[in-house]
């Protein structure tokens, strides 16, 4: 049904840390890897070593250059599935394909009902849908459903591949509907946001944005070596003994 | 947006399809047009045909169209599946008018009520279509007050220069509906031209900054993450050179909008069977240009992802 569920109150998402995301693209070939094998696969390429490359990703990293009064930066921006409160790619959805489950907010599509329409797509402002021109239907971000709920994983491997890959720990999975968990707490603490809120779709995943430039000047020049002090005594003639 | 041919003629089609289908219920149904045989069957046809053609052509536009009976079950919450049931459901009324108006050459009774209903079901659907665009908040150019009143103004536009373009063929062509229709032509245009003028001047709240949650200053798409174009590039990012968006409106409004309402002006003062070839050579323009008007719809549209693609 396309129709939004009545929240439970745990929603699960994930915290994206601009100011530590370095670009590396990891998580996105971690999830390819995962995917194309999990509960969306496969993650169908088309002309994967010809000119005209193209296939489905959940995740893409984009980079941008942000320029303020305080100067540019580089920021890596990593760009996947929000599983929205209220997702417009839901209830536009004719077939009942597309769903957001009650039990933790994830926004999933079931394959076997999607007749590849698209308006999904069109009603998502993020981009997280791509369609699988091979196997004729939508896909998407599934948060890892495959992962976090397996019990044939040791526990600290119940993360979205996407978050086991980061090496800068710039990607954190938790329940967002739980003030007290860490990654509200991380998100309170960094001043999280969301991404175009002025559109109402009320994500849940959040992105720390990159933290304030330095007042001062980092210190590059270590101090300057004082000269040795001549000594006297029995140092003094090892001194100019080994000077000589 | 992309403009898919199948979409494009998609909405044309059944615009002017649900339009002839909805005059020819009312003004049938109440014997304002006498049940004649041929004229009811071209008639009746054009319009499911019209209708048929266009809802064939959408599930072309499909991944997988085997399965497209399944966009009937969620009208609590699509407008998709809405315009689906609302189609359907249309063909019944419409189907028993024309048994009733055609076949059996009757009107009253139940044939009014039946040719009620398909008018009623017409311009429903026609809602349905526009509200699918209308309700999409990514696409500033869509989401607004324009597009629902014009989807309607351009059905019975184009339904009410078709109906002329029959009734002149029969030599039973009305001066009332003659005007009807010119009146119809300069409300489109003027509504088109208002449309264009709005979606102009628009200033869309969502940009690079809201986008990416990166508050003030100016943030600039270094590097896409892939090298070619993706999906979400070949559907959403798909752009339009400002030179010939000129040209192509200048084309809709010649097409769509001057050309036939100068026709059906001349086709006042002449007698048939020249006003039947003015009237049927203005249906066939309108057409075409309506044709060019919903490329543009599409071809104009941007899309809020485009902004993480610098565009």
């Amino acid at each position: 049904m396309t129709c939004l569920p009545s929240q439970s109150g745990k929603k699960l998402g994930l915290v994206i840390d601009l100011d530590t995301c370095v670009g590396c693209q990891a998580c996105v070939t971690a999830c390819k890897e995962w995917n194309t094998g999990g509960h969306m696969a496969p993650l169908t390429d088309i002309d994967p070593y010809g000119g005209q490359v193209d296939g489905v990703w959940f995740n893409r990293v984009h980079s941008y250059e942000h320029t303020t009064e305080m100067g540019g930066r580089t920021v890596n921006f990593p760009r996947s599935c929000l599983h929205c409160e209220t997702p417009a790619c839901v209830t536009v959805c004719p077939t009942g394909a597309s769903y957001k489950r009650a039990s933790d907010g994830i926004v999933l599509i079931d394959e076997d009902k999607c007749i590849g329409c698209k308006l999904c797509s069109w009603a998502c402002p993020y981009g997280a849908r791509e369609f699988d021109t091979d196997v004729g239907v939508m896909k998407k971000c599934t948060l890892c459903v495959d992962r976090i709920y397996n019990d044939n994983l040791a526990e600290e491997d119940r993360v979205p591949a996407c978050v086991a890959a980061c090496p800068t720990s710039a990607r954190h999975f938790g329940d967002l509907g739980d003030p007290a968990s860490a990654v509200s707490q991380l998100v309170a603490e960094r001043g999280g946001v969301d991404l175009m809120p002025e559109l109402g779709y009320h994500p849940t995943n959040k992105y720390l944005p990159p933290r304030a430039h330095a007042k001062r000047a980092a210190s590059v020049a270590a101090p300057a070596l004082e000269p040795v002090r001549a000594e006297g005594g029995f140092l003094g003639w090892v001194d100019r003994m080994l000077s000589n | 947006m992309h403009p898919a041919f199948s979409v494009v003629f998609f909405t044309t089609a059944t615009g002017a399809g649900y339009g002839l289908l909805a005059l020819l219920g009312v003004l049938g149904g109440f014997q304002i047009i006498p049940p004649d045989f041929w004229l009811g069957l071209i008639g009746m046809g054009l319009a499911l045909g019209l209708i048929i053609a266009g809802l064939l052509s959408s599930a072309g536009h499909l991944g997988r169209p085997e399965r497209a009976w399944r966009a009937f079950s969620q009208w609590r919450s699509s407008w998709l599946s809405r315009e689906g049931v609302a189609s359907v459901i249309t063909f019944v009324p419409a189907g028993l008018f024309g048994i009733g108006w055609v076949f059996f050459g009757r009107s009253g009774g139940w044939v009014t009520i039946a040719g009620l209903l398909a008018a009623i079901g017409a311009v429903v659907t026609v809602c349905t279509t526009g509200m699918i665009y209308a309700s999409l908040k990514p696409i500033a150019q869509w989401h607004s007050r324009f597009t629902l009143p014009g989807y309607l103004f351009f059905s019975a536009m184009t339904g009410s220069v078709l109906l002329n373009a029959l009734l002149q063929g029969f030599a039973i062509g009305s001066k009332t509906l003659l005007a009807a229709s010119v009146l119809l032509g300069l409300l489109g245009w003027g509504w088109k031209v208002t449309t264009w003028r709005y979606n102009d001047r628009l200033e869309i709240p969502t940009n690079a900054n809201s986008a990416t949650g990166l508050a003030g200053g100016t943030v600039r798409s270094l590097e896409w993450p892939h090298t070619e174009e993706n999906y979400l590039l070949k559907e959403m990012g798909f752009r339009i050179a400002r030179k010939h968006s000129a040209r192509l409106r200048q084309i809709t409004q010649a097409l769509a909008f001057a050309l036939p309402v100068l026709l059906l002006a001349a086709a006042f003062a002449l007698p048939w069977p020249f006003a039947a070839m003015l009237s049927v050579l203005a249906a066939i323009a309108q057409f075409a240009g309506m044709l060019v008007e919903r490329w543009l719809f599409f071809a104009e549209a941007k899309h809020t992802v485009t902004l993480y693609y610098g565009r």
